[in-house]
């Protein structure tokens, strides 16, 4: 399937989406229906089209029609649904059963991470469990459906999935009804721009998420530790900024080395050379924990005394180690099968408000894919690459900062300490 | 094919039909047993359907459904006169242990008479009778290339009254009765289009039933004959007039059930 939009001819006040399918190309009925459009005084703007690729493979376009007036707009709609478009927000979404499990019918609408809305006997009801690239299983029915998105692997035979975008809506997130917070800010990243200011608002928004009860999420990569910077994210847990850390196997190993043998990869932390057999560190830690059961089994019996992992066990704050291929080990608390780990993490997700991404790609762009378009992201590496791939989830709810994660974590600390000493509402 | 015994204009639903202008019964069931005695002789086996009293068009079995393979898409017509023929038809295709297919509640499909292969693309007729969505739904169902062609003159309501496959790359149309981009994708997908003029087109010369090589029609001009001897076919002239005066002729009296020639699916199976 191929991808493309084109830009309006013009703009025109009154607008109505509208959907067509099949062979549409072939048969000309595309062309045919925007001719009807700008000859009849509207404008078009072609949103999505996916042009079937073999012979017997149907095309899809979604197109807003445009007019001078609402009756034009009516006269317009009037003309191009005999030819087959029809408005998607004037009908109910359509249906199919899943045939099989594990995977979506053909012609499954594909979700946005935007909240989204169908339309179930004539009545609009809210998506629940919002994410990007999943279907939507509508259970119930009548007043009492229920639709939630449903990731592929999920899909049960029967399922009752939507199809198409007819009976379907995305309300884009509003920047204005959530207040001041981030508004300064934009997703684009740029390594030249000024990090105080960034890192003041983020500062507050964490705060005032503590304040009012939200709940934080840390996705922490390795370098919090070799950069040194474990201890200011302890602090952050300590003074109840975290309410869950999803990491791997390395952030865990490597705070948990720092601690029992003062090296993250075998470099001493506070002074910068290699402790000779250092390489050894990290495996040594890992079969500390094994030999003990584990992480949480290593601070109640004392073997682990200081690190965000133990940080994390003393304060009770939820974290969830994901695995991957080049893990040493792992930690027995690494969760090595991909796809469970993908669904804890959607699990303990959904009622994150806030989410601080700091030197990962793969668990920040994991993660990132999990989260509804309305929860606050800042996404802090060193590498411009991994910033952009966040910012291109297309939410301005996302920002993006190239910094490394010493200087970030030690003002990010200092701009807490200073809200608190002030009592910032 | 359905004997013609209660065929009569009872109702005027396309420009054809004219209440003042009845129908001779005794002439419209000559014409029928000359149609199918020719269809037999040119090797048809001819199933039929019985007629039935209130339902004057139920002779025109084109519309009862479409057939592809072993599955029978039942029609769901436009005018309500002739709505009650489905309850029958699809009896019928039950009896005989046709797989049957419906489209969605809410579409107009008019069977064979608005849809019809040529290789592997089903040319479909819409805005008259048959409706677009309804004709998109249908090749979702069947997993074939649906071509839906806009009909512009209400003489030509079904695409069967201005287009007929010859075989999977040759066939007969009227180009007046689509607009410019029908034309145009008609040219595009189709090899050998033999246009007619619209005297032929009147005489629903499109409206032809082919076996083999053979193909029947209600008259044909001699510049027709040719141009369908030049491409190794052969026609067949049988007078139709009395169904011409409902809007149908050859095509319309039947319903291939082996599939048309011109279907590449019936080559494949």
């Amino acid at each position: 399937m191929s991808s493309a939009a084109s830009e309006p001819s013009k703009s025109l006040p009154f607008v109505e989406e509208v959907e067509v399918s099949g062979h549409i190309i072939d048969s000309l009925l595309l062309p045919k229906i925007l001719d009807a459009v700008t000859g009849g005084g509207g404008a078009f703007r072609i949103k999505q089209i996916n042009v079937g690729q073999g012979r017997h493979e149907p095309s899809y376009a979604v197109i807003d029609v445009m007019a001078e007036s609402e009756d034009a707009l009516a006269d317009l709609l009037g003309q191009i649904s005999d030819h087959g478009a029809a408005p998607t927000h004037a009908q109910d979404c359509r249906r199919e059963e899943a045939d099989l499990d594990g995977a979506f019918p053909e012609g499954f609408y594909s979700t946005t991470n935007q909240k989204t809305e169908v339309r179930v006997d004539g009545k609009w009801i809210e998506v629940r469990e919002q994410e990007m690239d999943c279907g939507i299983v509508v259970e119930g029915e009548g007043a009492a459906a229920v639709p939630r998105c449903v990731p592929m692997l999920n899909v049960k035979q029967g399922m009752s999935i939507v199809i198409g975008h007819a009976g379907v809506r995305v309300i884009p997130h509003q920047r204005d009804h959530e207040g001041q917070v981030f508004e300064f800010m934009n997703s684009n990243v740029s390594t030249e721009k000024p990090k105080g200011a960034a890192v003041r608002e983020i500062a507050h928004e964490m705060y005032r998420n503590r304040k009012e009860g939200g709940k934080t999420l840390i996705v922490g990569g390795p370098a919090i530790v070799h950069t040194g910077s474990g201890h200011h994210l302890c602090g952050l847990i300590e003074q109840g900024y975290v309410d869950l850390l999803f990491a791997g196997n390395a952030l865990a190993t490597h705070d948990i080395e720092q601690s029992l043998f003062g090296t993250s990869l075998g470099v001493h932390v506070d002074r910068g050379h290699l402790a000779e057999a250092g390489h050894e560190h990290h495996l040594r830690a890992i079969n500390r924990m094994r030999r003990v059961g584990g992480i949480a089994e290593a601070v109640r019996s004392g073997v682990l005394t200081s690190g965000i992992m133990h940080a994390c066990v003393k304060n009770d704050v939820d974290f969830l180690l994901a695995g991957s291929i080049r893990d040493d080990g792992p930690l027995p608390e690494v969760i090595t099968d991909a796809v469970a780990a993908q669904e804890q993490m959607r699990a303990k997700v959904r009622d994150v408000d806030f989410c601080l991404m700091i030197a990962t790609t793969l668990h920040s762009v994991a993660v990132g894919n999990l989260l509804p378009a309305w929860v606050k992201v800042v996404c802090v590496d060193i590498n411009p690459s991994t910033v952009i791939k966040l910012s291109d989830r297309g939410s301005f709810q996302t920002i993006g900062l190239v910094t490394d994660v010493e200087p970030f974590l030690r003002v990010l600390v200092q701009e807490l300490e200073s809200l608190e000493a002030a009592g910032a509402d | 094919m359905c004997p013609p015994d209660h065929f009569r204009i009872q109702y005027e639903i396309n420009p054809w039909m004219d209440r003042t202008h009845p129908v001779s019964h005794t002439r419209a069931a000559q014409q029928w047993n000359d149609l199918r005695a020719l269809l037999e002789k040119l090797g048809a086996q001819v199933s039929t359907l019985d007629p039935v009293e209130e339902l004057p068009d139920l002779v025109f079995t084109a519309n009862a459904g479409m057939v592809f393979q072993n599955r029978v898409v039942m029609a769901h017509f436009r005018h309500a006169e002739r709505q009650g023929e489905v309850a029958h038809t699809t009896a019928w295709f039950e009896g005989q242990g046709w797989q049957i297919e419906t489209l969605p509640e809410g579409c107009y499909f008019e069977g064979a008479g608005d849809a019809l292969f040529c290789g592997d693309t089903l040319f479909a007729g819409y805005r008259l009778r048959s409706d677009v969505g309804g004709l998109q739904d249908l090749g979702q169902m069947l997993g074939v290339r649906v071509i839906p062609l806009e009909l512009v003159d209400p003489y030509f309501y079904h695409i069967d009254t201005c287009f007929c496959p010859l075989d999977e790359k040759t066939a007969l149309y009227y180009p007046e009765a689509l607009d410019d981009y029908g034309r145009r994708v008609m040219e595009e997908l189709v090899g050998d289009l033999i246009a007619v003029t619209e005297e032929e087109a009147r005489r629903l010369c499109c409206n032809a039933v082919v076996v083999g090589r053979d193909v029947v029609m209600n008259g044909a001009s001699p510049r027709l004959v040719e141009a369908l001897r030049a491409r190794n076919f052969q026609t067949h002239a049988t007078p139709l007039d009395e169904f011409l005066k409902a809007g149908g002729s050859a095509k319309c009296l039947t319903l291939r059930l082996d599939g048309e020639e011109a279907a590449s699916w019936k080559r494949s199976e």
